[in-house]
């Protein structure tokens, strides 16, 4: 066995290669996904005192912004034991819809199911994340961080309805 | 030349790390086939209340988390450490007592943290992240129990700075080497757990800080919590290198690379635990990114211990007549339960390690933060590669320890296969879930908003907890029956340590140097961590806690 001979095993040195080349191609996928596809993380928009919330011009104020109507709206979202504020959004489908998500007091998660929004919320913090809802239809959010004995039934709901319906239903 | 055996004073010590270890495994790891039948709709939460058993699923969920991945961990690992120390260098611990002060104050720590949380002030999980607070004594008992576990490091530390100025030139024994590499590893890790809760939680919970910042203390948090994975998972390696060779009926493969392999990771475990804030608002995406990244490179020591620890039993399966390209893997000892829980380990280890991968993806983890798949994947990981290798290590260390004979080797096996078949099922239908959006930390019995898709994955929770359920207290009924009433052993155990294929003096000196090496972390973790830190510092949002207890 060429064990003995030398220190790293031929057939070892060639493992670690192939490796090597694994992880090298999973950065690379992982990068062009991220900063050239767009499938990108949470980034933080402002740092908020939660305590002042409803003082705050913005934030006393959550729910749907339009800001190009049909094409892009901000929905502020605040987190709070045990419910959303507000729990219940509508906008329309094919528009980009850019989440601004905090806490008035403690950690919560927000994740809407059968999208990849995800953000860990957190009280001082405002996680800003985005998203096109392709299809109509119903999208629960749900808290995926422990936030206390009402954690379990901490959700809402995101109603996508098609573009026209939006319009004059508004 | 006699074989090497310690005192009646040594084997009680770290017999008493497993005993508690084992005891806290009992209670712990009982609340996990309730939470897994509360996702199948069989509820016992309400009978566990008026028992005073859990006043909550939230209460039984911090008991599971703490006196499972933290309390049987810990101690076990400092006892198994201990012994690979006396063991493996052949000399007793230079300060025996200062061991002993590290141990007992673990043990102080234990109890304080025991008792914040059943008298249900502190059901904040395992992770305690603030705002929730607890009472500070749950705080308090988590300091002592880490810097207890310092001093034990210190104590292996002083030992084999000894051994080495009385045996210049030799490499030092594996499996005392790569103990101590552990302890350092637990140290450079635990910094920053300390530093959330010295400086942050404790003055806080005590009333001292109004508020903490909560970005920072969760980074703080995080520089420990990925690496106290590694510490959980080297003492795991340590057995596939250093025993699990021998015990197959073999040799290991590579003493070099088994080295290496800690080094790696000891570099590569401390700068990278972004990748559990990869939706935490307060980290710039550029840092995300570079701790993927580096992650990621814990690919290449994984790999080359898949491929040592292979290479090393299929040594032992040719030796034992194995033919043709795979035949030397059915003729290893899978009838030994010693030998059987640590290769259904690694097996199970290897689903852990790809989901792994996807974790730490950056953007694939967008679908899976805080779902049910991370507990799916740490238990293939803790609970199954890490906690099925110490149920294998015990069943030949508790022997030695109490000079009885392992009772009922039959039981122990069907105890082993038991547990991985329990976890696999269990595993795999929570990875499901997870990809379904179910979340982490819930009673999905209880939770409205599941779906009647989600019924058939929850029922299979709840059967793998069943087999669960029987497999650890067929494991403490074991222990117990072989450490209390077992009978008197004619020979001692013989203790296997896997030699080299090489001759060790040949493995370079450099893998057995400590300064570079542990130079080289710090630098790592430096550059990885202060320019957040500082942006972090520079800018906090004192948080209150919450004026009610919330659970
Ligand atoms: C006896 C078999 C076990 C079963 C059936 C089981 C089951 C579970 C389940 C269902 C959860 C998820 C609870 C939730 O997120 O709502 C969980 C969480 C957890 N388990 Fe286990 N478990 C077992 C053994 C273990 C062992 C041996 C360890 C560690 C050595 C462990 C460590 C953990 C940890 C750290 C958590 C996370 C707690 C948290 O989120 O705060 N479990 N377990
Ligand atoms: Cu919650
Ligand atoms: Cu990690």
């Amino acid at each position: 066995m060429t064990a003995h001979s030398t220190l790293i095993d031929r057939h070892e040195r060639r493992w670690i290669a192939i490796s090597a080349a694994l992880l090298a191609s999973f950065a690379v996928l992982i990068g062009i996904a991220g900063f050239a596809l767009g499938v990108q993380v949470p980034t933080l928009e402002q740092r908020v005192d939660p305590a002042k919330l409803n003082e705050d011009p913005v934030w006393s104020q959550p729910g749907v912004r339009e800001i190009v109507p049909g094409r892009k709206y901000e929905v502020y979202i605040i987190a709070q034991t045990w419910m959303f504020v507000p729990r219940e959004i509508v906008v329309p489908a094919g528009a980009k819809v850019t989440f601004y998500v905090t806490s008035r007091d403690i950690q919560h998660g927000f994740k809407v199911l059968d999208t990849d929004l995800n953000v860990q919320v957190i009280p001082g913090y405002v996680g800003k994340l985005s998203y096109t809802f392709k299809e109509p239809g119903e999208y629960k959010f749900i808290c995926t961080e422990y936030c206390g004995l009402g954690h379990a039934a901490m959700a809402g709901v995101i109603k996508v309805v098609p573009p026209e319906e939006y319009q004059s239903s508004q | 030349m006699g074989e090497y055996t310690l005192t009646r004073s040594e084997k009680r010590f770290i017999g008493w790390h497993l005993f508690i270890a084992i005891s806290a495994l009992a209670i712990g790891s009982f609340y996990g086939p309730m939470q897994a039948f509360n996702y199948a709709g069989w509820n016992f939460y309400p009978t566990l209340k008026k028992w005073h058993i859990a006043e909550s699923y939230y209460q039984g969920l911090t008991l599971h988390g703490v006196l499972n991945a933290v309390v049987w961990t810990t101690f076990f690992i400092t006892g198994f450490l201990t012994f690979n120390m006396i063991y493996g260098l052949k000399r007793p611990l230079k300060y025996p007592k200062l061991n002993a002060l590290g141990f007992w104050m673990m043990v102080v720590g234990l109890v304080l943290t025991a008792y914040a949380i059943l008298a249900n002030q502190a059901s904040v999980l395992y992770t305690f992240y603030p705002p929730m607070k607890a009472s500070w004594i749950f705080y308090l008992g988590l300091v002592l129990l880490v810097v207890g576990s310092w001093i034990e490091g210190y104590g292996f530390y002083f030992t084999l700075h000894q051994w080495k100025k009385d045996n210049p030139g030799v490499r030092t024994p594996f499996i005392a080497f790569a103990s101590v590499a552990t302890m350092v590893l637990w140290q450079l890790a635990t910094l920053g757990v300390a530093i959330e809760t010295l400086f942050m939680l404790l003055p806080w919970s005590l009333g001292w800080l109004e508020g903490i910042d909560i970005q920072l203390a969760r980074t703080f948090f995080w520089w420990f919590g990925h690496p106290l994975v590694y510490f959980w998972l080297l003492p795991a390696y340590i057995s596939w290198y250093g025993y699990l060779p021998k015990q197959a009926g073999g040799k290991l493969f590579s003493d070099t690379m088994a080295r290496l392999a800690f080094w790696l990771f000891i570099l590569l475990s401390v700068p990278v635990g972004f990748h559990h804030q990869f939706v935490d608002p307060g980290v710039a995406p550029g840092w995300k990114y570079i701790h993927a990244l580096l992650t990621l490179s814990v690919v290449i020591p994984s790999m080359m211990t898949l491929f040592t620890v292979v290479a090393s039993l299929e040594y032992a399966g040719i030796k034992r007549g194995g033919k043709g390209l795979l035949g030397w893997l059915a003729k290893l000892p899978w009838d030994d339960p010693i030998v059987a829980a640590q290769l259904l380990a690694g097996l199970l280890f290897i689903f852990g390690g790809i989901g792994g991968v996807v974790n730490a993806s950056y953007n694939t983890n967008l679908i899976l933060h805080n779902t049910a798949w991370v507990p799916g994947h740490f238990h293939l990981t803790v609970s199954t590669a890490v906690t099925l290798t110490f149920m294998g290590i015990s069943y030949w260390l508790v022997p030695y320890l109490t000079g009885r004979e392992l009772c009922c080797r039959k039981v122990a096996l069907a105890q082993v296969y038991l547990w991985a078949t329990g976890m696999a099922i269990f595993s795999q239908a929570m990875h499901s879930l997870g990809l379904l959006g179910a979340p982490r930390r819930t009673p999905l019995g209880e939770a409205p908003y599941v779906p009647p898709e989600w019924s058939g994955l929850l029922l299979r929770v709840g059967i793998g907890g069943i087999f669960l359920l029987i497999a650890v207290y067929m494991y403490i009924w074991i222990m117990a029956h072989t450490a209390f009433f077992g009978r008197k052993a004619e020979k001692p155990v013989e203790v296997q340590v896997a030699e080299p294929m090489q001759d060790v003096q040949l493995t370079p000196e450099w893998l057995d140097a400590w300064k570079p090496w542990i130079a080289g972390a710090v630098g790592l973790i430096l550059i990885a961590y202060t320019p957040v830190l500082m942006e972090l510092i520079s800018h906090m949002v004192p948080v209150a806690a919450p004026k009610m207890k919330l659970w």
